[in-house]
C-alpha cells in the first residue's frame, strides 16, 4: 500500500483546494450561519459540488457516479475541512451512499445512488440514541405488520436530518440485541417528527422521533435482521472520511495559528520567537504529520482492500480526534485575547473539533477498539 | 518478468546460497557484528555473513558501486530488505560507518578519501567511533574545544571528547575540532578523521544509571593526525557535522520503535508486544487487560508506534520521489521516536510493580533484568543525538520558520 497520493488524486485535491478558497472560504460558512439558514447549507454550492462529480465519487459507475475510491473523496473533504464547508458531502455521499452500495437492491440502487451522484436528492443516518456513541445499543425498534413495518422509537445527533430527503434508520426487529435491520423513509411520511438540534459547530443535525411509522417492506435495506456488519462496515468507512476532514480543519487550525505567531509582536518582539511557544508548536507539527500517514493509511487501506481496516480505521479517528483536539485549544490561547472572539477564525475550529471528536466514536472508544480488535 | 522480478528471484537465489544457517537464527543481546581490526566473532558462520554481503557491497546497499557499494537503486534495495526479513537474515554489519560517517564521506569527502575509507566501512574492516561532545559542548555543540593545529603535513590535536560510543573498541574515531579559535564559533570548527592506534589517544568507560556501558571518555594528547584526514574545507566542519546529526537522528529515530513495528506493518492483529508483557503481570480475563487505565496506556503506545512505522514509510516514500537525503525534518522522527520509547519503558514498567525494580539477583528473571536496565537506558534517548529541546528548536526555526 502506497502512502502518497497518485496523479490523478492529487488533481482532484488541488480542484477542491481551489474551490474551497475562491467559493467557500470561512466567510461563506459565517454568512450561512448568520443569516440563520435551517437547512446549515447552500443549494446552489451544492449542484456545484455535485456537477464537478463530488457527490457521486463512491457511487459505481452503472449509477452514474465515478467510483473513484474513498481516496478520492477523503482528499476532497480534507479541502472543505480547511475552510469547514457546509455540505452534504459527508452523510449523504459517504454514509448513505456506503450503506446502499451494500446494503442495497437493484432497484434502490437505481433510484436512490444514481440521485446521490447528480445532487438530486440529500439523505442522512439515523443511528445514535444517546450522547455518546453507541452504535449497537439500539431501543428504536421496527414490529413486522403484514407487508409492513411499524416503527417506535427516537434518534438523535443525525447528522444532516433537518433537510435531508430521506433518512436511514438503525432498528431492532428482534428480541436479540445484535438483530438490526436498517430502513430508507422520505422525511414527509406520517409519524416522522423531525427536531433540528442547533449544534456548537452550526453544522445541520436533528432529533427524530419515530410514532407509529408505518413503511413498507420495500424500504428495507439489505435482509431483516443482518444490518450489524454492514452498520460497522459503514461506520468505518465514514471514520476513515471524517479524519481526513478533520485533518483539513487541524492543519488549517495550525496553520492560521502558524502565521499569527509570525506576525503579532508583544514585549517588542514577534511572539513566535518565544521558546515557550515554538516547543509547543513544533509539537503539534509533529502530532500532524503523524496524523497524515493515519489518514492516507486509512483511504487507502479501504480502495485497497486491507484485511486490517477496522483497526486502521480506529488508530485514524483516535490520532486525529486528539490531534484536533489539542492543535484547536492550543490556537485558541496563542491567540490570546483575540481567540476568544467571534471575529476570529480560530474559534470556529475549536467548536468544529469537538463535534467531529464525538461523531462515530470519540479517541478513548477508538482506543478501547483497537486495542479489542489487537488481543488485548 | 520485469526488470524488478529478476532481481528479485536473484537475489533470493544468491540469499539462499549464501546466508549461513548461524546467521538466520533470532539476533541475540551480543550478536552484532560491529567488524573492525580487533573484533572477534562469536561464530565462524558471522564472518563468512560479514565478508560475503561486504564483497557484493549489500552492507551499503544504495552506496555507489564506485566505491564497493551495492549502487543498488530504492526499489531494489526494497527487494533486498523484504527477502532478507523473509529468511530472518540477521544484519551483516552494524556499524556507525554505515549510519553516520559513510553518507556524509559520500557527500563532503574528497573522491581519494571516498577511495581510502568508504570500501574499509562497507566490508567491516574499520570501526568507527564518533566525537562530538566534549564536558563543555554538548547542546551547545558549536563551542567545542579541542584544538587542532597544523603543523608541517600533520594536525596536533589536544582535549577531550565524550559520550563515545563504543570508543575502546574502535579504530577510527571522526572528530569535531577547532582549527580557527579566533572565528565565530561555527566558523572555526574542521571534521577530522583520527586513527586511535596510537599513544596520544586514550580511552576511560563510563558507568551509567543502567550500569556498565559503551559510553567513554576520549582524550588526546598531541595526537598526530595527517592532513589527507581532514573533511571538507578547512573551517567549514560544521556543514559536515549538520549532515551527519541528521543522519544520526534518523538511525536513532526508528530505534524508538524498538524494531516491533519498523516499516509501519506493526504486529498487527497478532498482538501487541506491550500487552503480552503486561498480561503477565496484570489480572486479564477473556485475554483483556483488566486494568483499564493500563490498557488505555498501552493501546495509545500502540497506536503511536502504528502512526510512527507509517510516517517513515511515508517518509521514504516521499525522499524516493524527490532524491532528497534526510532533512530538518529528521528532528520529528528523533525526536518523537526517543520520547516514545522513553514512555513505552515506563508503560511496562508500570504493568510489571516491583519485578522492573530489581537490580540484580536471582529473585528476577533475566529478561525483567533486562527491561530495567533498558528502562534507564532510555533515559539517554532523549538526550543523545540532539536533546529533545534541541530537535524542537531545529523544527521550530527550521521546518516551521518561526523568528529566531
Amino acid at each position: 500500500m502506497t502512502l502518497t497520493l497518485s496523479e490523478e488524486q492529487s488533481f482532484l485535491k488541488d480542484t477542491a483546494k481551489k474551490f474551497a478558497q475562491e467559493k467557500t472560504p470561512t466567510t461563506h460558512f459565517r454568512e450561512i450561519r448568520d443569516n440563520e439558514n435551517p437547512e446549515c447549507f447552500d443549494r446552489a454550492i451544492w449542484q456545484e459540488m455535485a456537477a464537478q462529480g463530488w457527490s457521486g465519487i463512491l457511487v459505481p459507475e452503472e449509477y452514474g457516479g465515478s467510483n473513484f475510491g474513498l481516496a478520492g473523496i477523503g482528499v476532497v473533504l480534507e479541502e472543505l475541512g480547511r475552510t469547514l464547508t457546509p455540505s452534504p458531502l459527508f452523510a449523504t455521499s459517504v454514509v448513505c451512499a456506503t450503506i446502499l452500495n451494500k446494503a442495497g437492491n437493484d432497484s434502490q440502487k437505481k433510484e436512490f445512488l444514481s440521485k446521490i451522484a447528480s445532487g438530486e436528492v440529500t439523505m442522512a443516518f439515523a443511528l445514535e440514541e444517546g450522547p455518546r456513541h453507541k452504535p449497537f445499543s439500539i431501543n428504536l425498534e421496527a414490529k413486522k405488520d403484514g407487508k409492513n413495518f411499524i416503527l417506535n422509537g427516537k434518534k438523535n445527533f443525525v447528522i444532516d436530518g433537518g433537510f435531508a430527503d430521506y433518512i436511514i434508520v438503525a432498528a431492532k426487529t428482534s428480541e436479540k440485541e445484535d438483530q438490526l435491520s436498517l430502513f430508507v423513509i422520505a422525511r414527509d411520511v406520517e409519524g416522522v417528527n423531525i427536531i433540528p438540534t442547533t449544534m456548537v459547530d452550526h453544522k445541520n443535525a436533528a432529533n427524530i422521533e419515530f410514532k407509529n411509522v408505518s413503511i413498507s417492506e420495500k424500504n428495507l435495506l439489505g435482509t431483516q435482521n443482518s444490518a450489524k456488519e454492514i452498520i460497522e462496515e459503514t461506520l468505518d468507512i465514514s471514520r476513515a472520511a471524517l479524519s481526513a476532514e478533520m485533518l483539513g480543519g487541524a492543519l488549517e487550525a495550525f496553520d492560521i495559528t502558524l502565521n499569527y505567531l509570525k506576525e503579532r509582536e508583544q514585549f517588542g518582539e514577534k511572539i513566535g520567537s518565544f521558546q515557550a511557544l515554538q516547543h509547543r508548536a513544533a509539537l503539534m507539527f509533529t502530532e500532524l504529520e503523524l496524523c497524515k500517514s493515519c489518514v492516507i493509511e486509512a483511504l487507502t487501506a479501504f480502495d485497497e482492500g486491507s484485511n486490517d481496516l477496522q483497526r486502521i480505521a480506529s488508530l485514524a479517528k483516535s490520532k486525529i480526534g486528539e490531534t484536533f483536539f489539542n492543535v484547536s485549544n492550543e490556537g485558541v490561547q496563542m491567540h490570546g485575547g483575540v481567540g476568544v472572539t467571534d471575529e476570529y477564525d480560530i474559534g470556529l475550529y475549536m467548536k468544529r473539533a469537538r463535534v467531529a471528536e464525538q461523531t462515530f466514536g470519540n479517541s478513548e472508544y477508538h482506543r478501547n477498539r483497537y486495542a479489542e480488535l489487537t488481543g488485548y | 518478468m520485469s526488470n524488478l522480478d529478476t532481481f528479485r528471484q536473484e537475489t533470493r537465489e544468491w540469499l539462499e546460497a549464501n546466508c549461513p544457517p548461524e546467521m538466520r537464527k533470532p539476533m541475540t543481546a551480543d550478536g552484532a557484528c560491529w567488524g573492525g581490526r580487533n573484533f572477534k566473532f562469536t561464530h565462524p558462520d558471522q564472518k563468512l555473513w560479514l565478508e560475503r554481503m561486504g564483497e557484493k557491497g549489500w552492507t551499503a546497499p544504495t552506496w555507489p558501486s564506485e566505491y564497493g557499494g551495492g549502487g543498488l537503486n530504492y526499489d531494489e534495495n526494497k527487494i533486498l530488505a523484504e527477502e532478507l526479513f523473509k529468511i530472518g537474515a540477521r544484519p551483516a554489519l552494524a556499524s556507525f560507518g554505515l549510519w553516520m560517517l559513510g553518507p556524509a564521506l559520500l557527500e563532503y569527502a574528497s573522491h581519494e578519501q571516498k577511495m581510502e575509507h568508504i570500501p574499509k566501512i562497507i566490508k567491516g574492516e574499520i570501526r568507527w567511533c564518533q566525537g562530538y561532545s566534549e564536558p563543555g559542548a554538548g547542546s551547545d555543540l558549536a563551542s567545542l574545544k579541542t584544538k587542532a593545529v597544523e603543523d608541517g603535513d600533520n594536525f596536533i590535536v589536544n582535549g577531550q571528547k565524550v559520550w563515545t560510543s563504543y570508543a575502546d573498541e574502535c579504530d577510527m574515531i571522526f572528530t569535531l575540532v577547532r582549527t580557527g579559535p579566533q572565528e565565530p564559533k561555527h566558523n572555526g570548527i574542521s571534521f577530522l578523521l583520527i586513527d586511535m592506534d596510537q599513544p596520544g589517544v586514550e580511552t576511560k568507560p563510563i558507568k551509567l544509571i543502567s550500569g556498565k556501558s559503551p559510553f567513554c571518555e576520549t582524550f588526546f594528547t598531541d595526537a598526530v593526525v595527517p592532513k589527507a584526514n581532514l573533511v571538507h574545507d578547512l573551517n567549514k566542519g560544521w556543514d559536515v557535522a549538520k549532515n551527519l546529526l541528521q543522519h544520526e537522528r534518523k538511525m536513532l529515530a526508528s530505534m524508538g520503535l524498538g524494531g516491533s513495528a519498523a516499516g509501519g506493518k506493526g504486529k498487527g492483529k497478532s498482538g501487541s508486544g506491550l500487552a503480552n508483557l503486561s498480561k503477565k503481570y496484570v489480572e486479564s480475563s477473556d485475554g483483556k487487560i483488566s486494568d483499564e487505565g493500563l490498557r488505555q496506556k498501552i493501546a495509545k503506545s500502540d497506536m503511536d508506534a502504528h502512526a510512527f512505522g507509517l510516517t517513515l514509510r511515508r517518509a521514504s516514500e516521499e525522499a524516493k520521489n524527490s532524491n532528497h537525503g534526510p532533512s530538518a525534518a529528521t528532528s520529528i522522527f528523533k525526536f518523537f521516536g526517543s520520547e516514545h520509547n522513553k514512555r513505552r519503558y515506563e508503560i511496562m514498567l508500570e504493568a510489571m510493580g516491583t519485578q522492573a525494580l530489581g537490580w540484580e539477583g536471582g529473585e528476577f528473571g533475566p529478561e525483567e533484568l533486562a527491561v530495567t536496565r533498558e528502562w534507564l537506558r532510555t533515559k539517554a534517548n532523549s538526550i543523545e543525538g540532539g536533546t529533545s529541546e534541541v530537535q524542537l528548536n531545529v523544527i521550530s526555526k527550521r521546518v516551521l520558520d518561526l523568528p529566531q
